[in-house]
């Protein structure tokens, strides 16, 4: 049986198809401002892409923060049962997920199935989240997927103190003119947002093995950071941005 | 039947009788200076039953805030307090409660004027400065009962202090009334307050029975009696009347959430600005909050009052009040809810603006996760500053929370396919 997941989140939509239990292709778009319209898009292209016919995918679950829009869905579930359930199918001794989107970052405690025991999210603010990081690329006038590169070369990370996204802005610019090294900067950043995230991990004690989903996973920065500062190594799959689709789609072969 | 005819069925008819007697209270209490009366503003954990029996109308700020809150009007409050220059971090009963005494604002165009305040505070320390402010403010006495924290256990010396001040409480609203303590009567009203706390945990209870007759969201509404008419007949013959509903409610098998699947428990003060979302949230995934630490806090320490021997005993009564416990004894509560109630989870509300409440609520939820083994929801609101709450947020979390609980209690399936059929992803 064919199974589809969609995952609508505020920057990106993602769609994975699952066959009889293989994962078989994933796709992903910008969002844009009609998520409804994204979500048809994204599954249309992903179908094209596959050359499935619609009519052979007998069910769809819709997750993400615009998962409601998508009206051609079976059945929606929360990106973190979705997140937690892709990382199980993707390796199935993960007991751990740190999932760092546009808009929220969240751990997940898996149990031994796959099962979600337990979950933290970021609070009502942007810190610890892609957001954070995006003001401050455009801040360092460095392009987003540079930042983790470059922050790698870092010799003495700055600190920077505040946790609101506006006023860390305005502490990176005074660094900034002050004549900070952007290697420096771009680190401290990265230290800043990974203490945040893994405050959540800490709330829930969470502990290795951990995969970090979400497309901060792909800033080798953030990483390092984060791996710093829990004290363990972090996995990062092939297709971090997907996860939550790969699991919508594992879990939507199961209703 | 149509949605509509189910919708009335599950009413609960007391709430009209419940609205007339605090619509009669509030009016009594505005009116209280046209009829030679005198109004108390005091805590809600305060002791009440001396100024019942000293016919002073006692008027709870909390209770008015809680009003605030549900009325929608707390974020103009809150902020003439913070125009004021009251922080944010302020509780949000505070911050409203002086805002509006400032405006003369809210549901009710503000509480009456009091002629004193009587301060307790067993339930926090923010409201010992908010007293002291208001009493400045209106130039009133103000009484402070200090409950001494009994976080292990309750000790000859904190008998005795509070004891002492008890005394010293019934000599203040002597003098400030000008008239004798009628002992006969405050043993009446005594034994009116210990009847009427023991019919309101039996209305609680009446929760345990599967499907439930009612919700925390209907005691967060029927509770404002026993904090208010504490100690009067009023609360007693209300409390009897709303047991007996329940009671048919029960035989009839009527409960409040249609089709009641899961049951959950719910930790410290409402959002009172969002019950109708929350309670709807809920009741959308067939879960039902049937009982919460809250409104049980008015008629937890039943056990320490002797109604022979009434203002001694309440020393004891009124100091190890819930929020005045120790978290471990705090767990052990909550353990035995979870265990009396049946339910399968447990939702937390940290609360920006009630730090007695949500300190030590990260230790608790993993002490029940440990040893009750059910999954715990937090959600980060405040009670009366829609500012603090982002509903989106909410939403997810409450969703993902039922997922779980679903899967929990779906037995023998398993998220998906079998692991063999997953694919190893590449490591980074
Ligand atoms: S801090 Fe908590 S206990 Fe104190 S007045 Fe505010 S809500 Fe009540």
């Amino acid at each position: 049986m064919i199974s589809a997941g969609i995952d609508i989140g505020s920057i990106t939509a993602k769609a994975a198809l699952v066959d009889d239990g293989t994962l078989v292709a994933t796709r992903i778009i910008f969002t844009g401002y009609n998520p409804a319209a994204a979500a048809r898009e994204v599954f249309a292209a992903l179908l094209s892409q596959t050359g499935i016919p619609e009519a052979s995918v007998r069910r769809i679950v819709a997750t993400g923060y615009g998962r409601a829009s998508v009206d051609f869905a079976h059945k929606t579930l929360t990106e973190i049962i979705c997140h937690g359930a892709g990382a199980h199918f993707l390796d199935p001794d993960v007991r751990g997920v740190i999932d760092v989107g546009g808009q929220d970052s969240k751990a997940i405690l898996l149990d031994a199935n796959g099962q979600v025991e337990n979950f933290a999210m970021n609070d009502k603010c942007a810190a610890g989240t892609g957001r954070f990081l995006e003001v401050m690329a455009q801040a360092l006038q460095i392009p987003l997927d540079q930042m983790g590169e470059i922050s790698l070369g870092a010799e003495t990370p700055v600190k920077i103190s505040s946790i609101c996204t506006v006023f860390a802005e305005s502490e990176v610019i005074s660094m900034i003119a002050r004549q900070k090294n952007r290697r420096d900067i771009a680190a401290g950043i990265h230290i800043s947002t990974a203490a945040r995230v893994a405050s959540l991990a800490g709330k829930i004690h969470l502990g290795p093995p951990v995969v970090m989903t979400g497309g901060v996973a792909k800033n080798k920065g953030m990483v390092k950071a984060l791996e710093d500062r829990l004290g363990y190594t972090i996995t990062v799959g092939a297709m971090p941005q997907e996860n939550g689709a790969v699991g919508a789609a594992f879990l939507a072969a199961g209703i | 039947m149509t949605r509509t005819d189910d919708k009335e069925n599950r009413k609960i008819a007391a709430a009209k009788k419940m609205r007339d007697i605090m619509t009669t209270y509030y009016l009594d209490a505005l009116s209280a200076s046209q009829n030679n009366r005198q109004v108390a503003w005091i805590t809600s954990g305060g002791p009440v039953e001396p100024l019942v029996a000293m016919d002073i109308i006692p008027v709870y700020p909390e209770n008015h805030g809680a009003m605030i809150g549900s009325s929608k009007m707390g974020e103009d409050l809150c902020s003439k307090a913070e125009e004021m220059g009251y922080s944010t971090d302020l509780c949000s009963y505070a911050r409203a409660d002086i805002g509006c005494a400032v405006v003369q604002g809210g549901p009710i165009g503000g509480l009456p004027k009091p002629d004193m305040l009587i301060c307790c505070n067993n339930i926090c320390g923010t409201v010992l400065k908010w007293y002291e402010v208001q009493a400045r403010y209106y130039d009133v006495p103000l009484f402070i009962l200090d409950t001494p924290v009994c976080h292990t256990g309750y000790f000859p010396e904190t008998a005795a202090y509070v004891k002492a001040q008890i005394t010293e409480y019934i000599g203040f609203l002597e003098s400030v009334t000008g008239k004798k303590m009628d002992m006969d009567r405050m043993n009446q009203v005594g034994h009116l307050s210990l009847e009427g706390q023991k019919l309101w945990q039996q209305v609680l209870k009446t929760t345990a029975h599967k499907p439930s007759p009612m919700s925390a969201f209907d005691a967060f509404f029927f509770l404002a009696l026993i904090v208010t008419l504490r100690g009067t007949r009023t609360a007693v013959d209300f409390y009897r009347e709303l047991l007996t509903e329940m009671e048919d409610r029960i035989t009839r098998n009527i409960s409040i959430v249609p089709e009641e699947q899961y049951r959950l428990l719910w930790d410290n003060l409402p959002v009172w600005h969002r019950l109708k979302w929350l309670s709807q949230k809920f009741s959308d995934h067939k879960a039902c909050l049937v009982a919460d630490t809250y409104t049980s806090a008015w008629c937890g320490a039943i056990q320490y009052i002797d109604p022979e021997n009434f203002l001694d005993s309440i020393a004891q009564a009124y100091t190890r009040i819930y929020l005045n416990i120790g978290i471990d004894q705090m767990a052990d509560q909550i353990l035995d809810m979870i265990a009396f109630y049946d339910v399968h989870g447990l939702v937390m509300h940290s609360n920006r603006s009630c730090k007695p409440y949500s300190f030590g609520q990260m230790d608790i939820m993993n002490i029940v996760r440990k040893k009750a083994g059910i999954p715990v929801l937090m959600l980060e609101a405040d009670m009366v500053d829609p500012r603090s709450f982002s509903q989106s947020q909410i939403d997810t979390r409450i969703d993902a929370f039922m997922e779980i609980i679903q899967h929990k209690n779906r037995p023998h399936t398993r998220v998906g396919p079998q692991t063999d059929t997953g694919r190893k992803a590449g490591a980074r």
